[in-house]
């Protein structure tokens, strides 16, 4: 019998990517399509949000897929079935508005397109017509084909460097989609934050409906803090509460990026110490 | 211990009034700005006994009646004057569990020091201090008594947030038999007492030390569970006989002028968490990162803001100015936290007030506008009102600016009960009598009804909801 928070599995699905079986039966039971976990690997660690990708409420079961991007990405990446995160604190904020708006293109970018996949299969199960645009770098860092692939009833696919699908940006694929099939009614964008930028930017002429998923840093995850705060609409929203998802046209896209880089030394300092000791750790082992 | 009971005897009053006001041994000033160590370290055993020796006695203590949870204190401090303390604790915890809490951050000099008769002969006697000693005392010595539970009644209670309303509620319903389950959203117990007050005026392993009381009393704790996004109140009264909601002002306030979503602007809340909650101090060996805070502006005038501007100077910064619309005198925060951040270094700049920010290219901030002000009429909340003085702008070079104007009550709670009755400010509506509120079945306390008030003040509420929920749970009757 697993226990809370016990990783039942961590495999490496892509360069520097590593998908998450985690047990945590009370969060698989409630979370909804567009909410997320703040997790805490032990005592001295930080605490990081990360997307739900999947859940199987049956099993008691969470799916999270992590890019290595820092200190506690990686420590988290050498983890094992059986170890446990001292804390998983979820699901939180708000769940992604589901209706039946007719066409509905889902465009994901890198490990954008983790998040994109449960709000893809909640708007397919609404009975929207699921168009989706996946890109990556290079071929082996496009994640989550498959599973895409069933629950989409289009899949158009780019690489910035050609190895795999058109060569090209996802904006160029969704800009080609809607010169051939016409407006979509809804559009879903996330991934990196330039590229959120970037496909509203795209819309903006056909004024086509898009919400963007935003990935501020994140500290308690309640609205207790502010750390998360971004501007949308002028005003100032905190994206743990009033997120993550949010009218991309209404997004102050610079503003979070520039706020996204303000520990830029403290994570590269940290990261670096990790892998210094690391690697003495694995020399010590062989 | 017979010796010291019979000097108590022997003490004249004409000699208990000659008797002067014990001081307070401290952290040296060279050596605090370099820890987040307690600054105040605690009267040595013979301090205690002769300031306790101060206490008069009197047939009608007024003390009594200054005390939110009416804590018998002439009985307390009679026992230390004695040299019996395990009397003395005993006797402190028929009336308060956290006494090595509110020992240290209750502000003792508008409530039981205001009320000590001596206050206008010489000073009050120290009650504070020596609420804090007999605390301390029974900690270090390990002879921690549980108190005695009442039979079990079969009731169960879940208590929402585990802050000093909760910690009070839990302890008072579970020694009156019910079992107890503490939600608590933060991977660590204590609310405020963990990420808001930082460890050189409440150390974290006293709020640990009395969190694990209550587990030893068979209270449940369960962390990191947010109620209003696991669960709600509603599915909570589905396995529950009540709902005690004690959640909080954990909503901070910003005050909404140009360049404050800069970087390097915090809140409070924030900034008090990096550091108290996750260590950001003791960067890299805990994750957490805080910025190199350089020269730092604090914006506020309650104790948060002194436990801010504090922080910050034991973080390394260059300089920490305290900005502030009002004066000195209309400070919410107590004189105590006030001299010691005088102490410390910090720079106030009363009568002033923020107007906008600016920042470099990296979207950093680098200074603050400000206006200077001047008071005038008293508005709603009986202070002057400051006013700005036109063409008063200048500018104040800055790295880092922490936001500690207050904080309104956390939402979520109000937000996932829809048939809850909520005021304006967002606060929940109660009875701080009786701690009911307009749903029944569930009673709330603290910041979360009255918005960002005091500890003692929570638990005394507290105490009024745990009585309200054994009769609703005795009787049926709502």
């Amino acid at each position: 019998m697993p226990q809370n928070n016990e990783i039942l599995e961590n495999m490496r699905i892509a360069p520097e990517v590593n998908r998450y079986r985690i047990y945590t039966p009370d969060i698989a039971k409630v979370q909804r399509a567009g909410q997320f976990v703040i997790i805490r690997i032990d005592d001295h660690g930080e605490r990081i949000p990360l997307t739900i990708a999947d859940a199987d409420p049956d099993r008691g079961e969470l799916i999270l897929i992590v890019q290595e991007v820092g200190k506690t990405t990686a420590h988290l990446a050498t983890l094992k079935a059986g170890d446990r995160l001292k804390d998983i604190v979820g699901p939180l904020g708000s769940p992604t508005h589901i209706n039946n708006f007719g066409t509905v293109v889902m465009v994901g970018g890198g490990i954008g397109i983790a998040p994109c996949y449960p709000i893809a299969k909640a708007m397919k199960k609404a009975g929207n017509h699921i168009v989706t645009i996946l890109g990556a770098r290079t071929k082996d860092l496009l994640i989550m084909e498959d599973e895409m692939r069933k629950t989409s009833d289009e899949v158009n696919i780019c690489t910035d460097d050609g190895s795999y699908g058109a060569k090209g940006l996802v904006t160029d694929l969704l800009k080609n989609y809607i010169e051939e099939q016409g407006n979509p009614d809804l559009s879903v964008a996330i991934g990196p934050v330039i590229m959120m930028k970037f496909v509203v930017e795209t819309l903006r002429p056909y004024q086509i409906p898009v919400i963007v998923s935003l990935n501020p840093i994140m500290i308690d995850g309640t609205g207790m803090c502010g750390g998360c705060r971004v501007e949308v609409g002028g005003e100032t929203k905190f994206v743990c509460v009033d997120g993550p998802e949010f009218d991309g046209y209404a997004v102050n896209f610079d503003l979070l990026m520039r706020r996204l880089t303000l520990y830029r030394k403290q994570e590269h300092e940290a990261y670096e110490l990790f892998k210094r000791s690391h690697r003495c750790q694995i020399e010590a082992e062989l | 211990m017979q010796e010291i009971a019979a000097k108590f005897k022997e003490i004249t009053p004409k000699e208990r009034a000659k008797i002067p006001r014990q001081p307070m041994p401290q952290q040296p000033l060279d050596k605090r700005l370099k820890n987040f160590d307690e600054v105040p370290l605690g009267y040595a055993v013979e301090q205690a006994i002769t300031e306790a020796n101060r206490c008069i006695q009197c047939k009608k203590p007024s003390c009594i009646d200054g005390c939110p949870v009416h804590i018998n204190i002439p009985e307390f401090i009679e026992f230390i004057a004695k040299g019996n303390f395990q009397r003395a604790i005993e006797s402190m915890k028929k009336y308060n569990m956290l006494p090595a809490i509110c020992g240290r951050v209750c502000p003792q000099e508008e409530q039981c020091e205001a009320t000590c008769v001596l206050k206008h002969r010489s000073e009050p006697v120290a009650i504070g201090r020596l609420e804090r000693f007999i605390a301390d005392w029974e900690r270090d010595h390990g002879k921690i008594a549980l108190p005695s539970l009442a039979p079990p009644s079969g009731k169960k209670v879940a208590v929402v947030g585990s802050g000093p309303a909760g910690l009070t509620v839990a302890t008072d319903l579970r020694r009156s038999g019910h079992e107890v389950t503490m939600f608590e959203a933060f991977h660590a117990p204590g609310g405020v007492l963990f990420y808001g007050i930082p460890g050189f005026r409440l150390p974290k392993r006293i709020v640990w030390a009395e969190v694990k009381i209550l587990q030893k009393m068979g209270v449940e704790l369960k962390l990191s569970h947010v109620v209003g996004k696991l669960g709600t109140v509603d599915s909570l009264l589905e396995e529950y006989e009540a709902v005690f909601i004690g959640t909080g002002a954990g909503l901070p306030y910003f005050m909404g002028i140009p360049g404050e979503n800069l970087t390097g602007i915090y809140s409070a809340n924030e900034f008090l968490t990096r550091n108290n909650l996750m260590r950001a101090f003791e960067f890299p060996a805990y994750d957490t990162p805080i910025v190199d805070v350089g020269r730092v502006a604090v914006i506020g005038g309650g104790n948060v803001t002194m436990d801010s501007a504090r922080t910050a100077l034991r973080l390394g910064a260059e300089k920490v100015y305290n900005i502030y619309r009002r004066s000195r005198v209309e400070m919410p925060a107590r004189d105590e936290e006030i001299e010691r951040a005088e102490e410390e270094g910090v720079i106030f700049k009363l009568l002033h007030n923020p107007v906008r920010y600016s920042g470099d290219e990296n979207g950093r901030v680098k200074e603050v506008e400000c206006i200077r002000m001047e008071l005038g009429e008293p508005d709603e909340s009986g202070r002057r009102r400051p006013v700005p003085i036109k063409g008063s702008e200048f500018t104040i070079d800055v790295d880092t600016v922490v936001v500690a104007i207050g904080n309104s009550p956390n939402p979520l709670i109000p937000r996932t009960t829809p048939d809850i009755k909520v005021g304006s400010h967002g606060n929940i509506e109660a009875d701080t009598e009786t701690g009911k509120t307009s749903k029944k079945g569930v009673f709330a306390a603290g910041d979360i009804v009255l918005g960002a008030a005091t500890v003692i003040l929570a638990m005394g509420h507290a105490r009024n909801a745990a009585s309200g929920i054994n009769e609703y749970l005795q009787t049926g009757k709502w």
